[in-house]
């Protein structure tokens, strides 16, 4: 039987984790993903999972451990945050291409300098183009499932690629809500055991973790590229699968709200959807058309999904946690990308906002609505802006 | 939706109360609810806030509250009373006091508890946070005293549990009996 219980992100991760059966977890401590590392090790500790837990001595070294343990066909998990992910940046490439399906929780943490424990998305948007499938949660029941779903879409045969579930450091990691966890007998039925032909094995020897010529090179990667491009159907086919024995359904990779019928909309990822949900339905209540667009999925990126967010006269919006100095968002590069070659003629405007863990507030949101529904008048303006900044704008 | 926000320092249990809290109601009470404290380093001492969201559906905003239904102290010295302006009208102010401060004004009331003699009784601690559940039950219905009780049941360690729900009943018969 399934049951209820009142639990924090991290914990829906652990536990998801757990139901997920996985052979070995490698994993070293960082603020705000400690409590995740605790909980499995008290699970491995007290015998109800029956894991290998290595406590390593850095994130380079724990990553580093899944490879080895994937290549010999273990299923994996990990869990990071912020500086122990780019301490792990040289091994997520390498686990990328060598296409082992580990599975890694990331709790999404601002980056130094200056040093900060508080929440932002720089750490992994900075790591976009990793080779990791990126996913983004809302809430803990989604980061539960996800955990589930991720070892499905990752160890499919198509897609044999890492996955890294985000979550956004305090907001979702430390908040307690309830989540239903699955009947183990379920998740069995829906993820079978690990089983992938390309293993380490000595009766069937192969080249695994091999180095390469330009001659063939290029091949390897346009196969990696075109897995993940693959795993888009792989996603949307196990969030129905997931939907169909679970009840649970978050729609792929993005998950929209009053969209159809928007004058303007915000396109958003992780926890601050909720916030900016809520301001929707207020909106709406004035006769304001808002909508929302949460990207779930940042790697495969949602293109055709983007697309389809195009209309006349519709402002579209991108709001995160993150900047890449000297441009723009990463975010909004890649929906305005998709927007542009999709013939989007209204104005997309980026907002910054929640940088080291600077609360997004309701307010903050309606701000942002206003400066949508106002765009389409105004001619030539700057698409970049900061919400609640403290000090003067660059050329202002 | 009804939201609820604890203040201490460090140490002095108001997570814990707003996750009992949220608790009792998500999973015995048939709400939805979220439970979250101020986010960043712990610090024993410092002022520290707790966060309770309770509502009949699913709670989608996330951020912090601003202007709260209730406001429990679980240490005067943190209570400003000339400020209103973070209380909805109507709103009760409790507060962990041996002074028993009873006073209404701006619309807002405030309800004194010496919480801290009563767990120094029963727990032999002064440890103010379960008592003042008690208090929150006791002025107001949306919370369910049992339900208070099966949380602590369910999350305490068993060693503390008979005494934990003995101060919580002794802190809403209490505040039960002055309101009648």
């Amino acid at each position: 039987m399934s049951k209820k219980l009142f639990l924090s992100g991290n914990e829906a991760i652990a536990f998801g984790a757990k139901l997920s059966r996985p052979h070995v977890i490698a994993a070293y401590p960082i603020t705000p993903q400690t409590v995740v590392v605790e909980k499995l090790a008290e699970m491995v500790s007290s015998g109800s999972l029956n894991a290998h837990y290595l406590h390593v001595e850095s994130e380079h070294s724990a990553l580093s451990a899944m490879m080895g343990a994937s290549a010999i066909g273990a299923r994996t998990f990990t869990a990071t945050s912020s500086q122990g992910l780019v301490y792990m940046a040289e091994c997520l490439h390498y686990a990328s291409g060598g296409r082992f399906p580990i599975v890694m929780m990331n709790a999404n943490r601002s980056l130094a300098l200056p040093w900060s424990i508080y929440g932002d998305q720089r750490d992994s948007l900075s790591l976009l183009d990793s080779g990791w499938i990126q996913v983004y949660a809302e809430d803990a029941q989604e980061s539960l499932d996800l955990v589930i779903q991720a070892y499905r879409i990752a160890e499919d045969i198509r897609v044999l690629t890492p996955v890294m579930i985000n979550l956004d450091g305090f907001a979702l990691t430390h908040t307690y809500e309830p989540v239903i966890i699955p009947d183990q007998e379920e998740v069995d039925a829906f993820l079978p055991p690990y089983a992938n032909p390309n293993i380490m094995d000595l009766q069937h020897p192969r080249n695994l973790g091999f180095s390469s010529t330009p001659k063939d090179n290029m091949e390897f990667k346009y196969q990696q590229h075109a897995a993940v491009l693959c795993a888009k159907d792989v996603i949307s086919d196990v969030d129905a699968a997931y939907g169909k024995r679970f009840g649970r359904r978050y729609g792929g990779l993005v998950s929209n709200y009053r969209t159809e019928d928007a004058e303007c909309v915000l396109v958003t990822l992780g926890s601050v959807a909720g916030t900016v949900r809520a301001v929707v339905d207020e909106m709406r209540k004035e006769g304001k058309a808002a909508g929302l667009c949460r990207l779930r999925y940042m790697r495969p990126f949602p293109e055709a999904e983007i697309a389809a967010l195009s209309a006349t006269n519709r402002a579209i919006g991108v709001l995160e946690k993150d900047i890449s100095f000297g441009y723009e968002g990463a975010v909004y590069t890649n929906v305005n990308s998709a927007l542009l070659k999709a013939g989007h003629a209204s104005p997309v405007l980026n907002f910054i906002g929640g940088l080291g863990g600077r609360s997004i507030t309701r307010e903050d949101i309606r701000s942002i609505f206003e400066d949508l529904l106002a765009a389409e008048r105004q001619r030539a303006i700057d698409p970049v802006r900061f919400v609640n900044l403290g000090v003067a704008a660059h050329g202002r | 939706m009804t939201e609820i926000v604890w203040h201490a320092r460090g140490g002095q249990g108001a997570f814990t109360a707003a996750r009992i809290l949220g608790m009792a109601a998500a999973l015995f009470a048939d709400k939805f609810a979220l439970s979250f404290p101020t986010f960043g380093p712990e610090r024993r001492g410092a002022p520290v806030l707790g966060f309770t969201k309770i509502d009949d559906q699913r709670i989608a905003d996330r951020s912090e509250i601003e202007i709260a239904d209730f406001r429990v102290y679980l240490d005067e010295t943190l209570l400003d009373v000339n400020n209103q302006d973070d209380i909805k009208e109507n709103g009760i102010v409790l507060v962990n006091t041996a002074s028993g401060i009873h006073a209404t004004g701006f619309g807002v009331q405030v309800v004194g508890i010496d919480a801290t003699r009563l767990a120094l009784e029963i727990l032999g601690k002064p440890i103010a946070n379960t008592a003042l559940l008690g208090a929150l039950a006791a002025v107001w219905d949306g919370t369910k005293i049992e339900a208070l009780q099966q949380a602590i049941t369910l999350e305490m360690k068993p060693s503390l549990v008979d005494k934990n729900v003995a101060l919580l009943y002794e802190a809403y018969t209490t505040i039960r009996a002055e309101m009648t």
